[in-house]
């Protein structure tokens, strides 16, 4: 079974080290990127859109040389445009990251990625 | 699918080698994940197309098998509708994935291994970062404590089922061969 860590993922995924008050969004560091073919759901996608940090998404994408032409705005009325839908379903779901590190943007703490799990875990002076 | 297809999809996945004790690592057996998820799907249709969270996942059993739902395809063997993280839950500021989930789905550390309270920490967690309910086993000694938070904090409870958990002896302090206790399958409704 293989498991990688998808956009999506990431675009929830923020640093609690002690101190730190704004841990977002992770810069990622890939070694290993993999782009894996999946099922498209267009009412997914749509559904998924309002909950994600936008901006975050397509710094993530871009750092991984995968965003295509995503705008820096959400489209309006992307619900409807399906070919919009889709370059997002590729970012969100397709790309993934095997190997490589997320690095908090306050503390410049790097989480390993290893065998596609982020290891967001603290040392206990840390907490 | 059928309850069966999963099951038997459910008894291929590994277990704990070593388990953790202070973690309270017990598998969740493959005939009540699959119970779980197979009602989860068909009665509440909180997986297929959902955003579904997996807390304290263990060995993935429940992940696993939300995750062959939603494809609907026991078959392939490569899932690619999975992602982990490992993190310590306590730690996390659950505000952070406030409703970022529609569902959650978990079998929680009990709470009774010097870790008293751990399954409420899990169950307050969940019920921020899920949208639609929360799933979740707790022993049915504890439901009306539970029924009583649930009430303070908002949110409806339902028994889905009573559940007989059949614990096999996996640490040493097992004497008998395996214990059955109460278990309560409760759905969390947040909206």
């Amino acid at each position: 079974m293989f498991v990688n860590m998808k956009l999506l993922t990431h675009n929830m995924l923020t640093s609690h080290v002690k101190g730190v008050t704004k841990g977002y969004p992770l810069l990622i560091k890939a070694t290993e990127v993999k782009v894996n073919e999946v099922d498209f759901n267009p009412q997914f996608v749509s559904r998924m859109i309002p909950k994600l940090e936008w901006s975050a998404l397509v710094q993530a994408a871009d750092e991984l040389g995968h965003r295509q032409d995503l705008p820096v705005e959400l489209v309006p009325e992307y619900e409807k445009n399906e070919e919009f839908l889709k370059k997002v379903h590729r970012v969100l779901l397709e790309v993934e990251v095997i190997e490589g590190c997320l690095r908090c943007p306050e503390s410049g703490r790097e989480f390993p990625i290893s065998r596609g799990i982020p290891n967001m875990l603290l040392n206990d002076d840390e907490v | 699918m059928k309850l069966k297809e999963l099951e038997s999809c459910l008894q291929q996945v590994d277990t704990f080698e070593e388990p953790k004790i202070l973690l309270e690592q017990y598998p969740t057996s493959p005939h009540i994940a699959a119970c779980m998820l197979y009602t989860i799907h068909n009665t509440f249709d909180d997986i297929e197309g959902k955003l579904v969270a997996d807390l304290g996942c263990g060995c993935g059993v429940l992940s696993i098998g939300a995750a062959v739902l939603d494809a609907g395809n026991a078959e392939e063997f490569e899932i690619s509708n999975l992602d982990l993280i490992q993190c310590d839950l306590c730690s996390l500021e659950a505000e952070a994935y406030a409703k970022k989930f529609d569902t959650v789905i978990m079998n929680p550390p009990f709470g009774t291994k010097h870790n008293q309270g751990m399954d409420m920490k899990f169950l307050k967690a969940a019920l921020t970062m899920a949208n639609t309910a929360v799933y979740s086993l707790h022993k049915t000694s504890t439901r009306e404590h539970i029924q009583k938070k649930a009430n303070d904090w908002g949110v409806k409870m339902e028994v889905v089922a009573e559940l007989r958990y059949d614990l096999p002896a996996s640490y040493k302090f097992h004497k008998k061969k395996s214990v059955d206790i109460q278990v309560d399958f409760l759905r969390f409704s947040t909206d």
